[in-house]
């Protein structure tokens, strides 16, 4: 008697959980493997190894605490002359600003990754990011110190955008 | 002059000491990023994010997520999405930006389709997710060639299969100068992601879907439990 209690305690227990309280669908979980906001935010600022995939399933709200130092020292370590950027950014407050890895996306500006006026109002698929980061990182408060490093000289894809959906140049074969 | 070289030679120096310190860190835009979500050959699994973009067309904004890069056309006929890894737009519509989402925008891969569910508050938030409940808005047949297959329901538009890399960049050089082998970039660059193909999937939804003013978004990829 206990025992068929016990199993129909299981039984309808397994019951709830498996199913949805509004209908029947099954209930499907998931657990985080990968994170991204920004273009290599993870893999330039976060070390190797155990901490990336750490960082990958960090909440983008906790982010900020966790890593500002971390990513200062490796900003540090990349450009020990970094002062401030051209968004006049210190140090410490680009880092915080670089550690909780989302996008800024307007819904009313025009989207580009930086284009002189706007900051970070989306990504195109035409943005050259690793430019604007490489100024961002070793340009100085001009964007003209280190010029061997503010620019990687490839500015445009190999293949050139579709005007229409899905916009992505099809695929090498 | 002599400042310059003096500064010169710091950056040098701390080069080298931040390519010891990183080893094998591969930057590009979010490829191979992380040991999790690369396999024991250095390719990397269907849950590795390589790019994510967000781009205004018009009334809607278009979202997205490539996966799986630096696919040789070869390896691109084999590649596939992993039916048993969800892809996730989050989305953080709040006044305060409090990096908490409030929308998600779900896409699943089986038998051979994509499903799209949302945009839709989540039934939970943060490292764990739980697809939302109902009908997909919009689905469609996973591209295996040259020729997209569009789904299109409900004011959104779905794209799932391989198309060309679209992220560019001088790794290579990048690298040099990491390991101190080399003191700046080339001209022109050689653009390391040149011929290679990711799977993308790309969505478009409606602005009026998604909030109004300026929105965070992030993407994660996520394993069913």
């Amino acid at each position: 008697m206990k025992y068929s209690m016990l199993s129909l305690l299981f039984v309808s227990f397994l019951a709830f959980t498996a199913c949805d309280k509004d209908d029947d669908q099954p209930v499907v979980r998931y657990e985080q493997e990968d994170q991204m906001g920004r273009p290599a935010i993870n893999t330039v600022f976060v070390p190797s190894g155990s901490a990336k995939d750490a960082f990958n399933t960090t909440t983008p709200a906790a982010m900020g605490a966790a890593y500002t130092t971390v990513f200062r020292d490796r900003l540090l370590a990349l450009n020990a002359g970094y002062t401030t950027n051209l968004l006049t950014l210190d140090a410490t407050t680009f880092a915080s600003v670089l550690a909780t890895d989302v996008l800024s996306v307007s819904l009313t500006k025009p989207t580009t990754f930086y284009d002189g006026t706007n900051v970070l109002t989306g990504r195109t698929l035409a943005d050259d990011v690793i430019d604007v980061e490489l100024i961002l990182i070793f340009g100085g408060p001009t964007g003209g110190s280190n010029p061997g490093l503010t620019s990687d000289n490839v500015s445009a894809n190999d293949r050139p955008f579709l005007s229409s959906f899905p916009y992505l140049a099809a695929p090498h074969s | 002059m002599f400042d310059k070289t003096k500064q010169w030679k710091a950056v040098k120096l701390t080069f080298v000491l931040g390519a010891l310190i990183t080893a094998a860190c591969l930057i590009a835009a979010d490829h191979i990023d992380a040991p999790g979500v690369t396999s024991g050959n250095g390719g990397s699994v269907g849950s590795d994010i390589t790019d994510l973009y967000a781009f205004a067309n018009g009334d809607n904004m278009v979202f997205v997520i490539n996966t799986q890069g630096l696919l040789s056309p070869s390896a691109t006929t084999a590649a596939s999405f992993d039916e048993e890894v969800m892809l996730e737009i989050n989305i953080d519509n709040s006044s305060t930006k409090d990096q908490i989402e409030d929308l998600v925008i779900q896409a699943t891969f089986e038998n051979g389709k994509v499903q799209v569910y949302g945009p839709v508050a989540p039934v939970t938030m943060g490292v764990n997710s739980t697809r939302v409940s109902g009908s997909p808005a919009v689905e469609a047949g996973i591209t295996t060639g040259n020729n997209p297959i569009i789904g299109d329901a409900n004011g959104i538009k779905v794209f799932a299969g391989p198309r060309d890399d679209p992220f560019f960049f001088d790794l290579g050089r990048y690298l040099d100068i990491l390991g101190g082998t080399q003191s700046g970039f080339r001209n022109p660059g050689v653009d390391a992601f040149a011929g290679t193909n990711v799977m993308a999937l790309v969505i478009e939804v409606p602005k009026s879907r998604l909030g109004s003013g300026d929105i965070n978004i992030w993407a994660t990829s996520n394993r069913k439990l």
